[in-house]
């Protein structure tokens, strides 16, 4: 197993493009989170032809809903939600510029034709291993909708957050590829 | 199945774990014998309050701290695992309980909706409040204290509760004078896969095997694989989803009491870990770390099966009053 690709957000066109499905990927600088309600709000902002409230472009959204902080602690649990619930509204914040999602579970086609389109990446990373995602979490700071509590948009800075990319800009899906590799029934 | 007549041994279940249909015909039985003598047992006296900071404790203990057969298991497993990237994650996995488990802090952000098992003692007299709100209450405690997640929310509205109540509360009257409570904390992803059906009894135990795998499959990586598959067999509707629950609390590893069941566990097992979909769904041999099967009689007309699926963190912990 070969050693991990560091990327630094935000990604450029390049970055994504020379990524491929099965590459683990360290993660830093500043990532946003955001799921199913976040995003609800996003796409209507969209709609109605607002600015976000934050610069998609090059940047990376985390599917997750942390545990609350303990004291002491920068942030709680934060391993991903399943990402399918998002599916709806991802195709049109790809286009916007977003080059990255964190999360787990199956895309839908739509979300992976627009990561071929746009050049964008899905990754996974584990999901329930909450505690070891959190303390990579170097700092975090709500920038949207703190009356979503743990759904708020959270800005996040990362130092090394573990992530597998499984689908690429060519239209790869590891999902697929993986179960193949390793089925064995008929 | 039922040649010799005689169920009780062909339907070997813990004594931990029985179920309704037994404890009450033990209970009927032994009240028979041992009439005005409480059979042998005290009456107990028991403040609900202590209920409540059991359970308080339990549900901050069961999402932080994972047992050590799971463990065991993901040692177990990345031993076998061929997939280069599926050994990473189940050492990720280990790593990430080992963290909790020291600093304290929850498994998984999903620290689930509360599950909780009673057997309460037919010699236990419960004083200073009712049984219920006291579990309520050490759940609600336990969710703020221990700054775990709260998930809990109304169905149509989606608003949360605000402090993970109402708790699921299964409560079982057993012969003695002691409390005994297990808090499973049950996350939404791996719940969410899991189904009951009622077969026909002509579908036999090939159909229970179709069933579960077919399950396992379509649940792809949503349940965060490895998972445990916990399956009731028998009863009625409602008897074989709770016996797949309670199967779950059976620890990792360990071997079936009926041989029986123990080979339709392990042929099921080797069924599943032969689809590929592997640890996170990435691909693998390690779908799953264990089927766990409850069984019990049902009607003639009927062949209940219900499938519950477990993630990796697989979080139950238990204390006796």
């Amino acid at each position: 197993m070969g050693e991990p690709i560091r990327l630094k957000t935000p990604l450029s066109n390049e970055e994504v493009e020379n990524l491929k499905i099965g590459d683990r990927v360290l993660i830093n600088g500043v990532i946003y989170t955001g799921r199913d309600a976040a995003h609800k709000r996003l796409f209507d902002l969209l709609k109605e032809g607002k600015n976000l409230p934050f610069d998609i472009k090059g940047q990376i959204i985390y599917y997750v809903g942390p545990t609350p902080a303990q004291p002491g602690q920068v942030f709680g649990s934060a391993g991903p939600t399943t990402s399918y619930r998002m599916d709806a509204y991802s195709p049109s914040l790809i286009e916007r510029g977003l080059k990255g999602m964190i999360g787990k579970g199956m895309r839908s086609d739509a979300v992976k034709e627009a990561m071929k389109r746009y050049k964008a990446v899905y990754f996974a990373a584990t999901g329930g291993a909450g505690a070891l995602l959190a303390k990579r979490v170097k700092r975090a700071e709500v920038v949207a909708y703190e009356d979503l509590g743990p759904e708020a948009i959270r800005r996040l800075e990362v130092e090394d957050l573990p992530v597998i990319v499984v689908n690429d800009v060519r239209g790869n899906d590891l999902y697929i590829e993986g179960e193949r590799r390793y089925r064995t029934s008929p | 199945m039922l040649v010799n007549g005689d169920w009780k041994k062909r339907f070997i279940v813990p004594k931990s774990r029985i179920t309704n249909h037994e404890s009450r015909l033990r209970a009927g039985t032994s009240a028979l014998r041992c009439a005005g003598t409480n059979h042998g047992e005290k009456m107990r006296e028991v403040d609900v309050k202590l209920i409540t900071e059991k359970l308080r404790d339990l549900c901050m203990k069961a999402n932080t701290d994972l047992g050590e057969d799971v463990f065991q298991a993901f040692d177990r497993a990345v031993e076998k695992e061929e997939s280069p990237l599926g050994v990473e994650i189940l050492k990720e996995l280990k790593e990430n309980a080992r963290i909790a488990k020291e600093e304290k802090v929850p498994i998984c952000q999903d620290t689930g909706f509360a599950v909780v098992f009673v057997e309460l003692g037919q010699d236990v007299h419960l004083v200073g409040g009712n049984l219920n709100e006291a579990i309520q209450e050490g759940v609600r405690q336990g969710y703020k204290d221990g700054y775990l997640r709260k998930s809990i929310c109304h169905p149509f509205t989606r608003a949360n509760t605000g402090d993970n109540t109402p708790a699921i509360i299964h409560t079982e009257l057993v012969p003695g004078n002691k409390i005994k409570m297990t808090v499973a904390p049950k996350g939404g992803g791996s719940e969410n896969m899991s189904r009951v059906t009622m077969l026909t009894p002509s579908d036999g135990i090939e159909g229970i095997k179709r069933f579960v795998v077919q399950r396992v499959k379509e649940s792809g990586s949503n349940p965060c694989p490895p998972t445990i598959v916990g399956v009731g067999i028998g009863g009625t509707f409602e008897q074989a989803a709770l016996l797949a629950k309670k199967s779950l609390l059976r620890p990792l590893g360990s071997k079936n009491p009926d041989p029986e069941l123990d080979q339709l566990e392990s042929e099921i097992l080797t069924e599943i870990n032969q689809l590929g979909i592997g640890p996170q769904g990435l691909g693998g041999r390690t779908t799953s770390l264990a089927v766990h099967i409850l069984m019990m009689p049902c009607h003639i007309a009927s062949f209940p099966l219900a499938v519950n699926i477990q993630c990796h963190a697989q979080r139950h912990k238990e204390a006796v009053i």
